[in-house]
């Protein structure tokens, strides 16, 4: 039984990622209709620029924290001025296959520098012992990581349904034309909203450079474990994102806890199970505007 | 739908043109091996069938699948698995993994089609990514990580293992798998298939069932794709992992929009272009294969959309006198919005 919690509780940290990276995507969709493929790349540059701080700056995964996000964000800012801004209003297919055109070139890019090895990434001290949590006792990094997480995935959602800011993100979401129509100048939030969701993904690289493998391809098949998870929870919807992300990482770690030839497939049977009887998602209205 | 609407397969060439543009096809591909490494052709006929297995789901009904790796490669491996476990012909393995692929396909298309556009390619390719864990898994059955290896190239005794004798034996393979998707193009159900992707409320409003058809069509697609995967499995002697990554799916797409989508022609052109591109990068040394195909996206998918092949039959129209059409220049975009004045010549 303690092993069985034991793995929900992995599942829940690993979730943490799933639900940073498939919220950042959905804000990106719902503003943009842009299905960003370069998402994974970018949680994969959030991770190299905390070893890259840490490796050639000697700057504490502390500061990489606060740096790295914001950094990458303006990163994203720019990428999405100079080449996605282009395609939106085309097909979104085409900006789809451009971010995943930019996303081949950022991975490979990264392989030639660092080559297919994992760099080294030592926990930060304060987070390196563990923690009796009961039952058991379990790494305090990654309580720290699923604690962060959830009280990120929570500020967004304040952020989103509290403030005015969130209502204009919201409606232009939603009814584009109408909030222009009403006077809100969508187009102001559309860059900013997408730097967001690439510092989402960067903050979720740089939490993952102390406990994961840091190398060129963690992100590329991340990404589409992450497609699958906003499949499962209905692209548009932020609060499904999140819960599905959740979801998934349990359903894995409970899954590799009876059926560890199976964990790594589940969550792409659980999307077959979701489009065979909620097509839309778990938590997704019938597909409109963006369809 | 994504594709340059305008585009109608060789309509509007004249019959002597379409005739002279199969026949120094032929002769290109016939003589290709004497001019160009001979497992290099092999790989260029291979992927060219990949990609018009492709063109026919993306160009001719306007579903992006991200995911045509799981076809590829399941056919690269059931193909291997019947050469080295019952000697047969290869030409019967590549049959038997060609209908393995197809099998996949079945239940992944009819999950897929519940969803379209941008889902539809997010589901493809996270279903193929669910067949590249399979493979990795039953290690017993594909070799894991180090693949499935001595396929051997039994034709009836006949000694392929030199490849150049190997090409003109495969090569009636893949003809047949181009002419087959030539006739589904210019069948009845090749026009439905383009009613849908002009508009499927109308295709549905007139009585036909969109979903079955794309049901149909995604088998059928995956079925060359399964063919062209086993006989790139018997060329090489093995099949590998990579053959179901999903980088493998990316390849395809990025030579069905770099030739130009829905032209038949041009996904060849594009398998053609890459193909030799990955060589000369291979020999001369540079490392960068996944950056350069990166690049390819990225600048196609900005700059001309129409792909090669598609670019080339606009200019020729444009050519032959029209007096206010667009020009070559014209953006796809002021395209797309409106009915497309080329497409109602």
């Amino acid at each position: 039984m303690d092993g069985l919690l034991q793995q929900v509780f992995n599942g829940l940290v690993s979730g943490s990622f799933y639900a940073l990276l498939a919220l950042g995507l959905s804000v990106i969709f719902g503003m943009l209709g842009v299905v960003n493929f370069a998402h994974g790349a970018f949680y994969m540059l959030g991770a190299f620029g905390a070893f890259v701080l840490l490796d050639s700056f000697g700057l504490s995964w502390w500061l990489a924290l606060l740096v790295v996000p914001v950094l990458l964000a303006v990163v994203g800012m720019v990428f999405e001025r100079t080449l996605v801004h282009r395609l939106v209003g085309l097909d979104p297919l085409y900006n789809f296959l451009l971010t995943f055109g930019v996303a081949l070139i950022l991975q490979d890019v990264v392989r030639m520098r660092y080559g297919v090895t994992s760099q080294p990434y030592t926990r930060p001290e304060l987070l390196s012992g563990s923690v009796n949590l009961g039952l058991f006792t379990y790494p305090t990094y990654q309580v720290f990581v699923l604690i962060f997480s959830i009280v990120a995935s929570v500020l967004v959602w304040l952020v989103l349904s509290r403030t005015r800011i969130g209502m204009i993100v919201r409606a232009s979401t939603e009814r584009a034309e109408l909030s222009q129509a009403l006077g809100i100048d969508v187009r102001r939030w559309v860059t900013p909203v997408f730097g967001f969701g690439i510092g989402l993904a960067a903050l979720a690289g740089v939490l993952a450079a102390p406990m994961r493998a840091v190398n060129s391809t963690m992100g590329g098949d991340l990404i589409i474990v992450i497609f699958a998870v906003v499949v499962i929870g209905g692209l548009g919807s932020v609060f499904g994102s999140v819960a599905a992300g959740y979801l998934v990482g349990m359903l894995s770690a409970v899954g590799n806890f009876y059926t560890p030839a199976l964990s790594q497939s589940l969550v792409f049977i659980l999307m077959a199970l979701v489009l065979l009887l909620r097509p839309a998602g778990l938590f997704g209205r019938e597909e409109g505007v963006h369809a | 739908m994504i594709t340059a609407k305008l585009i109608e397969g060789s309509r509007g060439w004249s019959r002597a043109a379409r005739v002279a543009a199969v026949v120094v096809g032929l002769l290109v591909a016939l003589g290709l091996p004497w001019y160009i490494y001979p497992p290099v052709a092999m790989d260029i006929a291979a992927w060219a069938l990949f990609a018009v297995a492709l063109d026919l789901l993306l160009g001719y009904t306007g579903l992006l699948s991200f995911g045509h790796a799981a076809f590829w490669g399941s056919s690269a491996y059931a193909t291997g698995l019947i050469a080295i476990e019952t000697g047969l012909p290869f030409y019967v393995a590549v049959l038997g993994g060609a209908v393995v692929a197809a099998l996949v396909a079945l239940p992944i298309a009819a999950l897929a089609v519940r969803r379209t556009g941008i889902y539809f390619a997010m589901v493809t390719l996270a279903f193929a990514q669910l067949i590249y864990f399979i493979a990795n898994q039953w290690r017993s059955v594909t070799g894991g990580e180090n693949g499935l290896q001595g396929i051997p190239r039994n034709f009836f005794g006949l000694d392929l293992s030199d490849s150049f004798y190997f090409y003109y034996a495969a090569l009636p393979l893949v003809l047949l798998g181009l002419w087959f998707a030539w006739r589904v193009v210019h069948s009845p159900f090749g026009r439905v298939l383009v009613a849908i992707r002009e508009n499927p409320a109308r295709a549905r409003a007139l009585g036909y069932p969109v979903d079955r058809y794309k049901v149909q069509v995604f088998v059928l697609s995956a079925f060359l794709a399964g063919l062209a995967g086993g006989i790139y499995a018997i060329g090489h002697g093995f099949a590998s992992l990579q053959e179901v990554y999903w980088t493998t799916s990316g390849k395809v797409v990025v030579m069905n929009i770099l030739g130009g989508m829905g032209t038949l022609w041009g996904p060849v052109l594009g398998a053609t272009i890459i193909v030799l591109l990955e060589d000369y990068l291979a020999t001369a040394g540079i490392d960068a294969v996944g950056a350069v195909t990166g690049a390819i996206f990225v600048l196609t998918v900005l700059l001309f959309r129409r792909g090669i092949w598609g670019t080339a039959q606009h200019v020729w129209r444009n050519r032959r006198g029209r007096r206010g059409g667009p020009g070559p220049d014209d953006d796809v975009l002021e395209q797309e919005e409106s009915p497309t004045p080329a497409r109602q010549a």
